[in-house]
């Protein structure tokens, strides 16, 4: 299987989970919203070298993981395949800040390798805070949800398009790039006059079937308003579930709680 | 290159937020003054194109390595300033949801780098002044690959500026630029050479097509200059705002003026908002002591000798406390799965 054909299955893979029943799903979208933006806010704005105070945080992803029945394998393998550019950047942290910190046994640690652990934290908590909201809520209920909190209607329109247009033309690209591979077994990717001439051939396919689909549409009656059956209502449970969840956050933003658990298991087992 | 949640402060995440934020405003207003119901459809499939096309690699020629399309000059020249914005800021959207390319903070940021200055500034001020209605192909692929070239540039540094002003991470101004520059200078020209054949070819095949992008689609004339005035005014302000808020705290920019200034602390008034602020944050604060070091730690001597540097530096942590953390992060880790764990339980038992 080629990355190509993993990336589409993927994305498949994240559409389908969103559309479970569970007791997370049902929340309505602008309340999951909130309270990730406010998660990832929260564990953005530690400081540099924080550490311990990052590790409370993975209570909310892995609670609402559970809750919600979401495959903790595949979102695991999602991260680790995402563009590593933070980690690209944070590994230069041991490298120039040098200067020790604090001791574990016979190690002395430097702030630089604290630093670099801070954003490998970092990234872990907020990409994994992206996936599962994408993954409780899905794309549509994003684009309800933005609609509801006032976007342009054009851009959310739009948005809406692409994504009902993605899956269909990731199919038409997947055919033609298997069909290369299928003629051409030595040579992994193709040439850049043939890659030019693939991309130029998805593009006439796209307007011809984008027509097409328009067409049909306008015959149908669209007049660039897209209704749903399923109305959003924001109910006592969504505010309870905002509340709730920001509260959590607050407390383990402004203290830290792993720190003082451990304090309290020393002291304990003296 | 998607800048990171893990990379950037919440400052520098809002107001860039702000600032993309404004211009998406901005180009949904111009897209409907200008009435061309047609073109927002258009825009759906031309942004699910772009995701699409970039899936596929190809063999960069001369090396031997692959690359894949960027795609963000050819909605531009496609769809006009206002609506490639539009696109590009969506397939944005899309990779940072499915596949965590960035992240929901750093979407802003991400816009501004890519759309932004592809759309609003590389597009009208290099592409429209090079090409014009019946130009030959060698001005139109130089227009394009310099444009390109440019844009790509430009979205590099702002990447180097935002990790800078965030704080995040060591890396010196200068090294920096010398890493990313170079590297986006040549990713920058294998995305002109794809442009300009993609638009060559679409010219050949479909000529009407980018007829259409320059001439019956209105609003491809920005008064660019007023825009690009009114945007960066409201940056200043929101990011003026935002940081006298961030700066209660021990924040990113704080951290780069005091690299830029060489000063370990700002001399504050003695009284003002300041002070009063800082009282605040003493008697509301749990958590200025808790991390393993203060930003504030106050310089290093290098005279003393090392042991007792070691028992003095304020900047050291007791190793005590040390593992206090080390066993209390295992605990809460521990817990939380335990949570999870039991839901999961109590779900089959129930089923």
């Amino acid at each position: 299987m080629t990355a190509f054909d993993s990336t589409f299955l993927d994305l498949g893979r994240l559409d389908s989970l969103s559309y479970n029943n569970t007791i997370i799903h049902r929340i309505d979208p602008r309340a999951k919203l909130i309270v990730t933006v406010v998660f990832i806010m929260a564990v953005v704005s530690f400081p540099k070298y924080a550490l311990t105070g990052l590790i409370p945080f993975f209570t909310f992803p892995i609670l609402i993981a559970y809750l919600a029945e979401l495959p903790i394998g595949f979102l695991f393998r999602k991260l680790v395949i995402v563009s590593p550019f933070a980690l690209f950047i944070g590994i230069f942290n041991p490298f120039l800040d040098r200067e020790v910190i604090t001791r574990l046994g016979f190690m002395n640690i430097t702030g630089g390798w604290i630093s670099f652990a801070s954003v490998i934290l970092r990234f872990i908590l907020t990409v994994s805070a992206a996936l599962i909201l994408i993954a409780t809520t899905s794309f549509p209920g994003i684009c309800n949800a933005l609609d509801r909190l006032k976007v342009p209607r054009i851009f959310v329109i739009q948005l809406m398009f692409l994504y009902r247009f993605i899956f269909v033309l990731t199919e038409e690209a997947l055919r033609m790039v298997r069909a290369r591979r299928i003629r051409a077994v030595d040579q992994k990717h193709p040439s850049f006059k043939l890659f030019v001439q693939m991309l130029g051939l998805l593009f006439i396919r796209t307007l011809d079937r984008a027509e097409r689909i328009y067409l049909a549409m306008q015959s149908r009656g669209f007049d660039g308003e897209v209704r749903t059956l399923k109305k959003l209502s924001f109910t006592f449970g969504d505010l309870a579930f905002v509340c709730l969840f920001l509260l959590l956050f607050a407390i383990l933003r402004l203290t830290n709680s792993s720190q003082l658990l451990g304090n309290l298991l020393l002291k304990a087992f003296q | 290159m998607h800048m990171a949640d893990a990379l950037i402060s919440p400052t520098v995440g809002a107001t860039f937020a702000a600032v993309s934020g404004a211009a998406v405003i901005y180009s949904a207003r111009k897209l409907k003054e200008s009435a061309n119901e047609k073109i927002v459809p258009l825009m759906g499939v031309m942004g699910a194109f772009v995701f699409a096309a970039q899936m596929i690699n190809f063999t960069i020629p001369g090396t031997g390595s692959s690359g894949h399309l960027g795609g963000g000059m050819i909605l531009a020249i496609l769809l006009g300033p206002h609506g490639g914005f539009l696109t590009l800021a969506s397939v944005l959207i899309v990779q940072a949801l499915f596949f965590g390319d960035g992240g929901l903070l750093a979407l802003g940021c991400n816009i501004f780098n890519m759309a932004f200055w592809t759309c609003f500034v590389a597009y009208p001020l290099i592409y429209r002044n090079i090409v014009r209605q019946g130009s030959r192909p060698a001005a139109m692929t130089l227009g394009i690959i310099g444009a390109v070239l440019v844009a790509i540039q430009l979205g590099a540094f702002s990447v180097v500026i935002q990790t800078l002003l965030s704080g995040r991470s060591d890396l010196p101004f200068l090294s920096f630029v010398l890493l990313m520059q170079p590297i986006h200078l040549a990713i920058g020209l294998v995305e002109g050479l794809v442009t300009a054949a993609f638009i060559a070819f679409v010219k050949k095949v479909r000529p009407e097509i980018l007829e259409a992008g320059t001439t019956s689609i209105p609003g491809t004339q920005v008064p660019i200059r007023k825009a690009l005035v009114g945007l960066s005014i409201f940056a200043l302000v929101t990011g003026g705002i935002l940081s006298w808020f961030a700066s209660r705290h021990p924040d990113g920019l704080e951290w780069s003026i005091k690299k830029i200034t060489g000063a370990t602390e700002i001399s504050e008034p003695i009284d003002g908002v300041i002070p009063m602020l800082g009282s605040i944050q003493k008697k509301t604060a749990l958590f200025p002591d808790y991390e393993f070091k203060d930003t504030k730690a106050p310089p290093k001597e290098e005279n003393q000798i090392e042991q007792t540097q070691i028992d003095q530096n304020a900047s050291m942590i007791s190793p005590g406390t040390t593992v206090a953390g080390v066993v209390g992060s295992l605990m809460t880790l521990v817990l939380a799965c335990f949570i999870g764990f039991a839901i999961k339980r109590r779900k089959r038992r129930a089923s």
